[in-house]
């Protein structure tokens, strides 16, 4: 089952469904990185609201993406994570360390705008 | 209605169909919310277990008949390698495999009842219990 990925300005969103295998992760995590260089993208933000378990393969998946993606100059912002599934995460003992977390797409825009601009009033 | 099923673990596509398995059977026996994610959840990490450590197996789900409420149980089962030190492997962070080592002892605190017997060149069996809570 393909993620689709959506350009949006100059973020990518990837919205991901219940079944993922864990190779469909694995080509999601190549095709958003690419992406990223492509189009030059400053963020990247993943959906998993409709997903049914983040398991410790899901989750060092997440984690590396977001690794990768900020070597390539972006940021990454996990959205949607479910309190049924956030409970299950803690409990397993995983944690999204290092990855920015928003409840929602707009929450998730807001830090992305928010961290844009951070970096700019920096260079000035 | 059926209350027990084995499937036959050998891709990654397999792990997805036993948790979804798994979820709609804890469904059925009575379970509900986080309870029915926890039992998706570890039964995505046995199974990617068998098919790192051993390539195949399989994962049986079962219905447990109880007083007052009933339960699931969930078995993994390989004719992989086995696992030599198992106390080792039950410990947060111990990896083989280059994962987190979160896996087995994650089971453990997900479920109600957990055990695993090992012998090495013979294979492995997890087998694990949840209770419908009231
Ligand atoms: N079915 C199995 N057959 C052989 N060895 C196993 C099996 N399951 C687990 N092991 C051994 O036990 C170790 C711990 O397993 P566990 O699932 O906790 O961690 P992992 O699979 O290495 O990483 P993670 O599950 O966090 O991705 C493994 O690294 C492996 O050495
Ligand atoms: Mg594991």
């Amino acid at each position: 089952m393909e993620v689709p990925i959506l350009k949006q300005g100059h973020y990518l969103i990837a919205t991901f469904q219940a079944a993922l295998t864990d190779e469909d992760l694995l080509k999601l995590q190549d095709a958003l990185v690419e992406r990223v260089g492509k189009f030059r993208s400053r963020g990247v933000i993943v959906d998993v609201t409709a997903l049914d378990v983040m398991d410790s393969f899901a989750a060092r998946t997440l984690r590396a993406l977001a690794h990768m993606v900020r070597l390539r100059g972006a940021d990454t912002v996990i959205v949607g994570v479910q309190p049924e599934v956030a409970f299950a995460m803690v409990q397993l003992g995983l944690t999204l360390e290092g990855v920015a977390t928003a409840l929602d797409l707009e929450e998730a825009l807001l830090l992305l705008n928010s961290r844009a601009k951070g970096v700019g009033a920096r260079a000035r | 209605m059926r209350d027990e099923l084995a499937i036959h673990i050998a891709s990654d596509a397999d792990i997805v169909k036993a948790r979804q398995e798994g979820r709609a059977l804890a469904e059925r026996i009575g379970f509900s919310g986080s309870d029915l994610t926890i039992i998706a959840t570890a039964i995505s990490e046995v199974a990617r277990n068998i098919i790192k450590f051993a390539k195949r197996g399989e994962i049986v789900l079962q219905r447990v008949d109880r007083n007052p409420r009933d339960g699931i149980l969930v078995i993994a089962r390989d004719d992989g390698p086995g696992i030599p030190d198992i106390p080792l492997a039950m410990q947060d962070g111990f990896t083989t495999g280059h994962g987190l080592g979160l896996g087995l002892p994650g089971c453990r605190r997900l479920m109600d009842e957990f055990a695993i017997e090992s012998s090495v060149g013979e294979g492995t069996t997890v087998s694990m219990k949840k209770w419908v809570s009231s």
